[in-house]
């Protein structure tokens, strides 16, 4: 049963065994565990991100495809579901309407992108998408009266996710449930679903081929795989992946805009969680995107009292203000790019196996 | 009967350089689209002159990462950590010479731009060497992994950029000499530009005789045909290669005082947001090919001005557009590396 449903993939290792599962439940019962608007914020937005990474890691870690373009269809996403609550009544229809149509545009221009530029090599295809991200950000910044240009969009989602909605009369398990908690619940068990499907992807015979490509494409044409069509379809997979994160983050934070979405700093982040995590191991996207998550919200804090504590040596407090925390992660990711290529999922895993 | 041609007597073996003069024609045949479509002629001038003038900026500062790709085949993303960090330092140095800045000769204030440039180049050279020894030299040879180290890199760069200069916007004013414009009838040439212009014609003219008239032009291009040959004849070609990943990062700190210099503001991210124009030139250029680089910055200026001018809010898209259809006419790129 649970190799159906983890598709045989264990996590291979004790520790991460572990830590996989305090995340997951961490997640699944964080309305009721960590109090707050803020906690519940976090818990929703590592799920969010959960999905965004393994879409990428699909990409980069699986295939070997370097893509700059992933948060243009997390944008296409926001923005399809977004826009179309804002421009109709706020109901599921709308909700379905817009997704529906951000998934045609999204797998069809990841389709496009694709057959311009899969052929190349991976330099190229990087710099391509990285051109073709920006031209998207900045139409969609210029648009303002489509998109609400810089500003974005704040728009109603369907009144069974709005705060004010209480299905029950008391409160269960000491927590009133609102439709904040249904909102989360929503987002979370559509992160597992996504999660598992990918699982499903990259250990079916399908994901097989991408590993090989990954590895060598020219050995895996030879072995009669049309190498053009297996990356076009890992790129319109990915990218369908990432405009459904970009509904989920739509509707949990009730706002699209180019900062939240489509930014190239977004991309970065994505970036760092799947390397941090471990390229090529999906259960990375989880490590990746819960630590990166919990860092941003929390290391600052810790940093402002290390900075406060540092007060008086030259440049350390500087190096430990609370918006330097990206330079740690930074270091971090280099580290990990030379040492372990394969992320803290991967690093367990072979010291799991040198135990064995 | 065989109709098989006899071959070729050896003597004529070696094959004769074909010329491509078409590439060459495309910014001509751009500007003399745009001018119906622009309709006023005075316009149209301005619009091109400030065109090359961008676009010379832009040579400057993707020269220096089409040569490290041709001719170490690194692709290095962290090439805007260098725009930005030669901007920069240009800035304190300014700063410092604010007297001579104000004023109002222009030997002085050339002279203190000299100053600024020449330590930006120093400073972004030694940079450019600390990256290479530190970050790419572990990674020759591995596209996938270069591209995540050089992006490490540039956030480790422009985090240490907010650590040593602050996070705030700074200002960057041209000197006094510079500002304004030397007018023709209807006609305003501003002065900066035809400093921009200058310096990318010298660097452009002098990049390609040092790579076609010299020794050490000629010991790099063996180098990259054939490294360990090279090493046997005795010249230490890693060494070399070293010193052209300096040369590219010095031109990278370059072009980032003459781009400061032109936007008169300064953040840490400036690096980031030409990159994309930068990479979009040196696609069109043909990855490696300094000539290409060239043309590729003229057109894209001159479809980023046109359009801007034209219809705003497809500036950026057009030069996507221009990229497509250039990959689609020649798809390694207009003047490709050939090796590759």
């Amino acid at each position: 049963m649970l190799g159906f449903i983890l598709s045989g993939d264990y996590p291979k290792s004790r520790v991460l065994t572990g830590i996989l599962v305090a995340i997951v439940l961490g997640l699944a019962f964080a309305p009721f565990l960590f109090p707050g608007a803020a906690a519940i914020n976090t818990a929703a937005t590592i799920c969010i991100f959960i999905v965004l990474v393994a879409s990428y890691d699909l990409l980069l870690g699986y295939t070997g495809i370097v893509s700059f373009a992933h948060t243009m269809f997390f944008g296409i996403g926001g923005y399809g579901v977004g826009l179309a609550l804002y421009g109709m009544n706020p109901t599921w229809g709308a909700v379905g309407i817009g997704l529906a149509l951000a998934l045609v545009i999204g797998v069809v221009l990841a389709f496009l992108i694709g057959l311009l530029s899969l052929r190349v090599r991976a330099i190229f295809y990087a710099m391509i998408t990285l051109a073709v991200a920006s031209a998207f950000l900045i139409m969609a910044t210029q648009f303002s009266e489509y998109t609400g240009g810089e500003d974005g969009r704040s728009f109603r989602v369907p009144e069974v996710l709005r705060p004010g909605y209480r299905p029950f009369s008391g409160p269960i398990l000491g927590l009133d449930i609102t439709g904040r908690v249904l909102a989360y619940y929503l987002v979370f068990v559509a992160a597992i679903v996504l999660f598992l499907t990918a699982l499903r992807v990259v250990n079916s015979p399908f994901g097989r081929v991408l590993q090989a490509i990954r590895e060598n494409d020219m050995r895996a044409e030879a072995l009669g795989y049309r190498v053009v069509y297996y990356r076009t379809v890992a790129n319109c997979l990915a990218a369908a992946m990432a405009v459904l994160a970009g509904a989920m983050s739509a509707l949990w934070v009730r706002y699209t805009g180019p900062d939240t979405t489509l930014s190239f700093a977004i991309m970065l982040n994505i970036l760092l969680m799947v390397v941090i995590g471990g390229m090529g191991t999906m259960y990375g996207a989880i490590v990746g995107a819960t630590l990166f998550v919990v860092a941003q919200n929390y290391l600052q804090k810790l940093m402002g009292t290390a900075a406060a504590a540092t007060e008086g040596i030259p440049l350390l407090p500087k190096l430990l203000h609370p918006d330097r925390w990206l330079l740690l992660l930074g270091v971090l990711f280099i580290l990990s790019v030379y040492f372990f290529p394969t992320g803290i999922v991967g690093r367990l895993r072979s010291s799991a196996r040198k135990a064995d | 009967m065989t109709d098989v041609p006899a071959p070729a007597p050896s003597t004529e073996a070696l094959p004769h350089l074909k010329s491509d003069y078409w590439p060459i024609l495309l910014p001509i045949i751009l500007a003399a689209a745009a001018l119906p479509l622009v309709g006023n002629p005075t316009t149209w001038l301005t619009l091109t002159v400030a065109a090359l003038a961008m676009g010379m900026m832009i040579f400057v500062i993707a020269s220096g990462l089409t040569l490290v790709f041709g001719l170490m085949d690194v692709l290095n993303f962290g090439h805007g950590a260098f725009i930005a960090v030669g901007a920069y330092i240009a800035m304190s140095v300014l700063a410092l010479l604010s007297g001579w800045m104000q004023v109002d000769s222009l030997a002085w204030n050339l002279a203190a731009l000299g100053l600024a440039v020449a330590v930006a180049m120093v400073g972004t050279g030694l940079l450019g060497w600390a990256f290479e020894r530190v970050i790419i030299m572990p990674v020759y040879g591995q596209h996938l992994k270069q591209i995540l180290i050089t992006m490490g890199g540039l956030i480790v760069a422009e985090q240490l950029i907010h650590v040593i200069w602050g996070g705030d916007q700074k200002s960057m004013p041209l000197p006094a000499g510079l500002r304004g414009a030397i007018v023709f009838g209807d006609f305003a040439l501003e002065k900066f530009r035809l400093l921009a212009v200058a310096v990318g014609l010298v660097v452009f003219v002098s990049m390609t005789l040092v790579l076609n008239r010299t020794k050490i032009g000629l010991l790099i291009r063996a180098g990259v045909e054939n490294s360990e040959m090279v090493e046997a004849l005795g010249y230490r070609i890693r060494r070399l290669f070293v010193g052209v990943f300096v040369a590219g990062s010095a031109l990278a700190g370059l072009g980032g005082v003459l781009w400061a210099l032109y936007r008169e503001t300064l953040t840490a991210a400036i690096g980031g947001d030409i990159m994309v124009l930068v990479f979009i030139v040196i696609i069109i250029g043909g990855l490696g090919s300094v000539g290409g680089c060239f043309l590729g910055a003229v057109l894209v200026a001159m479809m980023a001005n046109y359009t801007a001018f034209l219809a705003p809010k497809i500036a950026l898209a057009s030069n996507i557009l221009l990229m497509v259809a250039i990959l689609m006419w020649r798809p390694q790129g207009l003047y490709p590396v050939a090796k590759r």
